[in-house]
């Protein structure tokens, strides 16, 4: 036997090492090697049963953890159905109703993030969603997407996804997952459910809300935790103490006129993004309309880090989280007391930026809107509800409304409660639905450190998608059901209700929430779709029921295609009432001028921070958000859009903090705060706030996967329960330096005219002032285009830079991701890049984006030197790339001015993992190495429209043709059209006075077009 | 290119003797007999043991050549991807090391053809190796445009053939010309070196006592017999192929240049490049000529062949394309001024003063500053002075191909997509493994083949006056020199 069994244990460890060494397609390949031998199989048939003594037995431990490694992943070999379908074509026999193989199909759908939801549309062929839309009937959404919905796919099919249910760490089954769950529910009911704790993120969808209840009522003494790490604490705080009640504020950007965002990043992070975009940008669209009437709403920004609601802003004030309240304040007073002449010239300190903005806000009324990030404390956002009501925009600007959330709590206590009962030994059960406390639980809880110290007969199961860093301290783990597999419901902040349909069968099994919450209820069979199914008929009994549920299903929205708003109703003006219990503090202190003690009644905080320190900002990561999508490539591989970084987060410092600390890009330091300390690598971020840092959340992963292990740090260590968002801290320089890969190394323009911008007032003086021409001549003849003729129009004043574009491309045009290697060796792949230029002085630069696809030259200087000809000109304009004739000399890339080419430098398409087979475009091919690529205009579009309409007789409509990157932008920055059609919005675009063309001088002609970027400043500070 | 000929001529002593000799250098030195000239070549080939010097040398080279091979095996499985090369960076080592030797390819077929075409003698005992060694760069920079392609395996997609696609190359690329230049241009190097080799394969046939050498040297040696008739034509052939050869030596290097000047990259994309080119791979091939001749001439006691005229010829050459290009680097910065266009400017000043600039700097003291040593006599009469400059100038045309090639991508028209530039050591390993292969190939020819032309060195003898005896194989020396 022992002799035996150290002949078999020679073999777990070889499996181990070649498991550890085994990358992508190896990793399966030398698995069904490995499961061949013999002394495997027999050692897998007779240690599998379950041995609690195995477990304490150090090298069977070892042992173990070589077999949960190989029986993940031969799990994914049996649970994934792509092999097989990979291996024999069958056709259909039946052809299924409704599905032409060939034919794409859209489905409405929902995603959820973070307490937040956007309506979608997901296109599916022959059964695998490919790509995700934003739905335009959903308010959330209205046809456009944010990046992390669209690479929300990729993490539908990533292969790093949990796939088995397991104990212990050691593969186990549903079945037997059900045994144990209903077991603990027998006990816990003869309790009452005492010991039974539920933790979950916010919930936003109904039906899971229901069956929680349903729990709750039948367990009355369980309690249900949520923990959201970017969560609305201090919103809900703020409305409590305001209005008396938790409410959403719900802005209404397109009635806005002059905006004051305290720190409010609406245009990428905060909850609502994707239409507060919309309606902010359809608030300054002046390129459709004759700029000289055109009127621009104008936003100040005030912020510490720079975000890209920052770099929109017509004024920007760095700030340091310190001083956010005072600012506030200070606004608020002059609101309240206006001093007799704002400031006119250059505003040189935040008191008179705070007259003047107060002044505009004034002149604005109820067309006015303040903001506060929900990052901001009470105080602040107490402030915000203050200036809010003086200046009439609540009900105009600004509604409040329920929240969205099924129950909303404090976010902070609620984990800490949790906490607490852990450490005081009054969890017995606890069950945590897709959250991942152990990694992003504020730190002061230690809250991995509490679940590991557990009695070992309490039941843990952690259900999510990833075995993530919960996982490993919980007993057991359920693969979660993506959004994409699952029934589901969700509703968005506006409180539109959408139902979620899946798009495919589960991949790997999973389950979704309120299926595991069924077993608790004795409903282990439960089909999830029946779940909401019910839920929905106890909402809508009668016979209408079926055409109802057919109708929310079709529709992505449930009820009406009006989704009814939850708004607050109240009598007269809602919030005036509402902030009558914090107005007569107002009354009773009468803040003499200059006193900013009790403005507007809020009292002032008393954090005050030592002169010394540093001030550290925690923000939700710009692309990877809160961790959640740190093993998806598209969005690691996706440039920050300020910093440009990719695959890390970094220790953001403006540059005169830098040099005070002595340190430069790269260079690590330690942050240190309340004992606990982080690593992380410098990066100097012109226009942050001095003497503070950011830091973004999200980083540091230990299980996330292939993908997010290892990259950057994580912030998350530092945080507390007390001080989420901000704290002081010491920062030192330790001297050893970390690469990081950016993507753009070069902000500023030398001088070049890139980008041109004007402010509204230069246009309405001189239209024509950024409508300079100077082409050099030019021998040859023009082309002629009789048929149709593509082109582009990209908006400057409308791009946010919020990278939706990018990622929407990456989707459709089957981009490969390449690592941070490469893209520190200048590699990186994607087709659009989006360009921020900085402008002025470090300390507070203009920043502008550019979104950069390729130009699709009329003159194209890539076609002339390709010695194949492999990138040819087609009748109708394009700039083809044809990948079979391409032998990779790569002379184009160099040509080309504009630098969109793209080149496989080595393999970079995954061509071998099977559940990313099943995520490809099918329309689009997969490139090899050696061969260059670049923006179609999404080629494989324009010709299935035109077979559509020649099948139909008819010429391709207006508008028909939306590109991936035009359909993703939340702002409609991208047309695209036929550039002969009359009715053509892109033509009419290339009218207008605005428009240019980047580098015309060199007479490409290039097709894609921009439109220069509008400010609206403040006229009193024009000029100075 | 005939103008600098006809200023390196007028820098020599108006009284040079027709025939070639002059009192203070001779081409030849004195005492050496049509018997000397040809034992003492052909006994390198045929009867000198393999010595340790070369066995060494031959080894260190043949490493290489395998350090070379690893490094295409790797490069052939990856893809390029094992380079440095990005985007905007797309082009690197390759395209530098193609230029380069392309460049060093160029002083055999001017040795031999042009300056046979002006009858300049002195050439005599050059122009073997110097055309081996051009044959030998030429297939060293052929290899590098196949190896950079992404898709090395298509590379017949450059030639125009019949095809059931009906798909033609492109030809309004550069990169099309460029094929067939040095497509051209390998081909009529190894005909020319061939061609010259013929009597003097018939003389070691002669000479050659083993059956092998006998038979390989005679199967090479075409059946050359040394008849009046075979002289005759063998004469007007390699006078015709000069011929043919002179307008390449010019259009090589432009149409190589074309590469860049049809590029609308800032730094590229200028008129000067093909004359500049073609003076800068006259002045890098001289270099390679001489940094083999002065050891070779030592190490197999050539003195007397390759005697200190040459050397001051070539390093007059040198002197004068160095000053060429030397006005080409001045030039591209004052056009770049006058021009006053924003991205050559920026260009310009990135160029002398962004993040390569060691690469420029070092390129302007080795291609412009250091050579100025060779107006001075008695540093041309220094031989190991002439090496170390020659070596030197190598040095600084590689780095002017590189500072061409990448520095000018690396800042071109959007600021936002420059990026560094750095080799790997993949790139390392193909420039070494070149430099390896072009040796190697050197080792065996100086060992198998006469590295001095012995026909054309008789008829020196002659000349000066050293043919007093009867000719003692008549297949080596031609009866009359051609009339031209």
């Amino acid at each position: 036997m022992d002799e035996n069994r150290r002949d078999i244990d020679v073999d777990v460890e070889e499996v181990r090492g070649r498991l550890e060494a085994a990358r992508g397609p190896e990793y399966w390949r030398s698995l069904e090697e490995l499961a061949g031998t013999p002394a495997f199989r027999e050692w897998l048939h007779r240690e599998f049963p379950r041995q609690a003594s195995v477990w304490t037995d150090e090298v069977s431990r070892r042992g173990f953890l070589g077999l949960m490694g190989a029986s993940l992943a031969l799990a994914g070999l049996s649970g994934c159905m792509t092999p097989k379908a990979a291996q024999k074509i069958v056709p259909y026999i039946e052809q299924p109703e409704k599905l032409t193989p060939g034919i794409p199909r859209l489905f409405a759908t929902a995603m959820e993030m973070g307490g937040d939801a956007i309506g979608l549309l997901a296109i599916s062929r022959e059964g695998r969603p490919i790509k995700l839309e934003g739905n335009p009937d959903h308010p959330s959404s209205r046809g456009a997407t944010d990046p992390f919905a669209q690479a929300s796919l990729l993490t539908l099919y990533d292969p790093d996804r949990s796939q088995t249910v397991t104990h212990m760490g050691r593969p186990a089954d549903w079945e037997e997952l059900l045994a144990a769950m209903t077991a603990v529910s027998a006990a816990q009911r003869t309790v009452a459910g005492t010991g039974l704790r539920i933790l979950t993120g916010t919930v936003t969808s109904p039906t899971l809300g229901a069956q929680i209840r349903r729990v709750l009522t039948a367990f009355p003494q369980a309690k249900w935790h949520q923990y959201e790490p970017v969560n609305r604490d201090n919103v809900r705080a703020a409305s409590i103490q305001a209005l008396g009640r938790d409410a959403q504020p719900l802005y209404d950007f397109m009635r806005a006129d002059v905006i004051l965002s305290l720190d409010a990043d609406f245009l990428l992070t905060m909850p609502g993004r994707v239409r507060y975009a919309r309606d902010f940008i359809d608030g300054r669209r002046v390129a459709e309309h004759d700029a000289v009437v055109a009127k621009m709403n104008r936003l100040y920004v005030a912020e510490s880090g720079v975000t890209v609601t920052g770099a929109k802003a017509d004024h920007r004030i760095p700030l340091r989280p310190s001083e956010m309240e005072s600012f506030a304040r200070a606004v608020s007073l002059a609101l309240e007391s206006p001093a007799s002449t704002p400031a006119t010239n250059k505003p040189a300190n935040p008191d008179q930026w705070a007259a003047l903005i107060a002044a505009d806000l004034r002149a604005s009324g109820p067309r006015a809107l303040v903001l506060a990030g929900p990052e901001q404390p009470p105080a602040v956002q107490l402030l915000a509800h203050a200036m809010n009501t003086r200046l009439g925009a609540v009900g105009s600007t600004l509604h409040y409304a329920a929240p969205n959330e099924e129950e909303a709590v404090d976010n902070a206590a609620s984990i800490r409660a949790l906490a607490d009962d852990m450490a005081a030994g009054r969890v017995q059960a606890l069950i945590i639905l897709g959250a991942n406390p152990a990694y992003n639980a504020p730190a002061d809880l230690d809250f991995a450190r509490k679940l590991d110290a557990l009695p070992p007969n309490s039941f843990t199961l952690h259900v999510g998608l990833y075995n993530d860093e919960t996982a490993n301290h919980c007993q057991w783990h359920c693969p979660e059901a993506h959004y994409l597999e699952s029934w589901s419901d969700t509703r968005a902040l506006d409180g539109t209700v959408s139902l979620i349909q899946p798009l495919i069968e589960s991949l790997y099994q999973g389950r979704t929430a309120a299926e595991v919450l069924a077993v608790l209820l004795s409903q282990p069979r439960s089909n999830p779709r029946d779940i909401v199914q019910d839920y929905w008929r106890a909402q809508h009994p009668g016979p209408g029921f079926d055409a109802f549920w057919r109708k929310s299903l079709r529709d992505g929205i449930v009820g009406a295609n009006k989704p009814p708003t939850n708004v607050i109703p109240s009598a007269g003006t809602p919030a005036s009432g509402l902030f009558a219990r914090t107005q007569p503090a107002a009354g009773r202190q009468q803040p003499a001028a200059g006193s900013q003690a009790g403005a507007a009644g809020v009292p002032q905080s008393a954090i005050r921070k030592p002169q010394s320190a540093i001030e550290l900002l925690f923000r939700p990561d710009p692309t990877i958000y809160d961790g959640r999508f740190a093993n998806n490539g598209w969005l690691q591989e996706l440039p920050k859009p300020i910093t440009k970084l990719t695959w890390d987060n970094a220790v953001l410092l403006s540059p005169a903090t830098a040099k005070q600390l002595g340190v430069v890009n790269e260079g690590m330091v330690e942050l240190e705060a309340g004992g606990r300390k982080v690593s992380g690598p410098v990066w100097i971020q012109p226009g942050h706030a001095d003497g503070c840092a950011t830091v973004h959340l999200g980083y540091g992963r230990t299980r996330a996967g292939r993908v997010g292990d290892g990259q950057g740090f994580n912030a998350y260590l530092l945080r507390t329960s007390d001080s989420p968002w901000s704290m002081v801290a010491t920062v030192r320089k330790t001297g050893r330096t970390q690469p990081l890969a950016t993507t753009q190394h070069q902000h500023a323009m030398e001088g070049g005219e890139i980008i041109r911008a004007a402010t509204l007032k230069e246009l309405r003086e001189r239209p024509d002032s950024v409508r300079k021409v100077d082409k050099h001549p030019s021998l040859l003849p023009n082309y002629r285009y009789d048929t149709h003729r593509w082109g582009m129009t990209i908006d400057l004043t409308a791009c946010v830079g919020c990278n939706a574009c990018v990622v929407g491309c990456q989707a459709e045009n089957n981009i490969p991701v390449v690592g941070k290697d490469q893209v520190s060796r200048g590699r990186a792949m994607h087709w659009i890049r989006v360009d921020a230029w900085y402008q002025g002085a470090p300390e507070d630069p203009r920043i502008h984006f550019q979104p950069v696809p390729c130009m699709q030259c009329e003159k194209a200087p890539c076609e002339l030197v390709c010695p194949v000809g492999a990138t040819v000109h087609s009748a109708e304009g394009l700039n083809e790339m044809v990948y079979n004739r391409c032998i990779g000399t790569r002379y184009c890339s160099n040509n080309c001015p504009y630098k969109v080419r793209r080149f496989n430098f080595l393999q970079f398409s995954d061509r071998t993992t099977p559940s990313l087979q099943l995520m490809y475009n099918p329309e689009v091919t997969l490139r090899t190495t050696g061969v260059m690529e670049k923006c179609t205009y999404c080629v494989q579009r324009i010709e299935k429209t035109r077979i559509a309409a020649e099948r139909e007789d008819r010429p391709i409509r207006t508008g028909e043709i939306q590109t991936a990157c035009q359909q993703a932008c939340p702002t409609r920055a991208i047309e695209f059209g036929d550039l002969n059609d009359p009715d053509c919005v892109a033509r009419r675009l290339k009218e207008s006075v605005l428009n240019y063309e980047l580098l015309g001088e060199l007479n490409t002609l290039p097709r894609t077009t921009y439109l220069a970027g509008v400010r609206n400043p403040n006229p009193a500070l024009e000029g100075a | 290119m005939a103008a600098e000929m006809r200023h390196t001529n007028a820098a020599e002593p108006p009284a040079e003797s027709e025939r070639g000799i002059e009192p203070l250098a001779p081409v030849l030195a004195p005492g050496q007999t049509y018997a000397s000239v040809t034992d003492k070549i052909s006994s390198i080939v045929l009867e000198r043991p393999y010595h340790p010097g070369w066995l060494i040398g031959f080894g260190i080279s043949f490493a290489l050549v395998l350090l070379l091979l690893f490094a295409i095996g790797v490069l052939f499985t990856i893809g390029v991807g094992i380079w440095g090369i990005n985007i905007p960076v797309a082009w690197g080592f390759a395209i530098t090391n193609f230029v380069w030797w392309i460049g060093i390819g160029h002083a055999g077929t001017l040795i031999s053809a042009i300056l046979l075409l002006l009858r300049q003698r002195w050439r005599t005992s050059i122009n073997r190796f110097a055309e081996a060694m051009t044959l030998f760069a030429v297939a060293c920079a052929g290899l590098f445009p196949i190896l950079h392609l992404g898709r090395p395996q298509y590379f017949y997609y450059l030639i125009p053939y019949p095809n059931t696609m009906k798909v033609w190359p492109q030809f309004r690329s550069p990169l099309v010309w460029d094929f067939f230049a040095v497509s051209t241009y390998g081909t009529v190097s190894l005909l020319f070196w061939y061609m010259g080799l013929i009597p003097d394969l018939a003389s070691i046939r002669d000479h050659a006592r083993k059956r092998v050498s006998q038979i390989v040297y005679g199967v090479l040696a075409l059946g050359w017999r040394g008849s009046a008739v075979h002289w005759r034509n063998y004469e007007s052939t390699y006078l015709l192929m000069a011929g043919l050869a002179t307008p390449l030596v010019v259009s090589v290097h432009s149409i190589v240049s074309f590469d860049f000047a049809v590029g609308i990259v800032p730094g590229w994309h200028s008129t000067i490049f093909p004359p500049y080119f073609v003076a800068g791979a006259i002045f890098s091939g001289f270099a390679m000529v001489l940094t083999i001749a002065i050891p070779l001439r030592r190490f197999y006691g050539l003195q007397d062949f390759i005697t200190h005229r040459h050397l001051d010829n070539m390093a007059k050459v040198m002197l004068a394309n160095g000053l060429i290009v030397a006005y080409g680097y001045v030039m591209e910065n004052f056009m770049a001024w006058l021009g006053g266009d924003p991205t050559e400017v920026s260009s310009s000043m990135d160029r002398m003063f962004g993040r390569y600039w060691p690469a420029y700097w070092l390129l302007i003291a080795c291609n412009v500053l250091i050579p100025q040593v060779l107006w001075s006599r008695r540093a041309r009469a220094n031989t190991a002075l002439l090496w170390v400059v020659s070596l030197i100038i190598n040095v600084g045309m590689w780095t002017e191909r590189f500072v061409i090639v990448v520095q000018s991508l690396h800042h071109d028209f959007l600021p936002s997509e420059w990026k560094m530039y750095y080799g790997t050591i993949w790139d390392w390993a193909t420039l070494l493994g070149s430099l390896g292969l072009f040796s190697a190939l050197l080792f065996l020819f100086i060992r198998f083949l006469p590295m001095i032309s012995i026909y054309e060195l008789r008829e020196l003898v002659k000349e000066t006056g050293g043919g007093k005896q009867r000719p003692d194989l008549m297949s080596a020396t031609p009866p009359t020199r051609s009339k031209l």
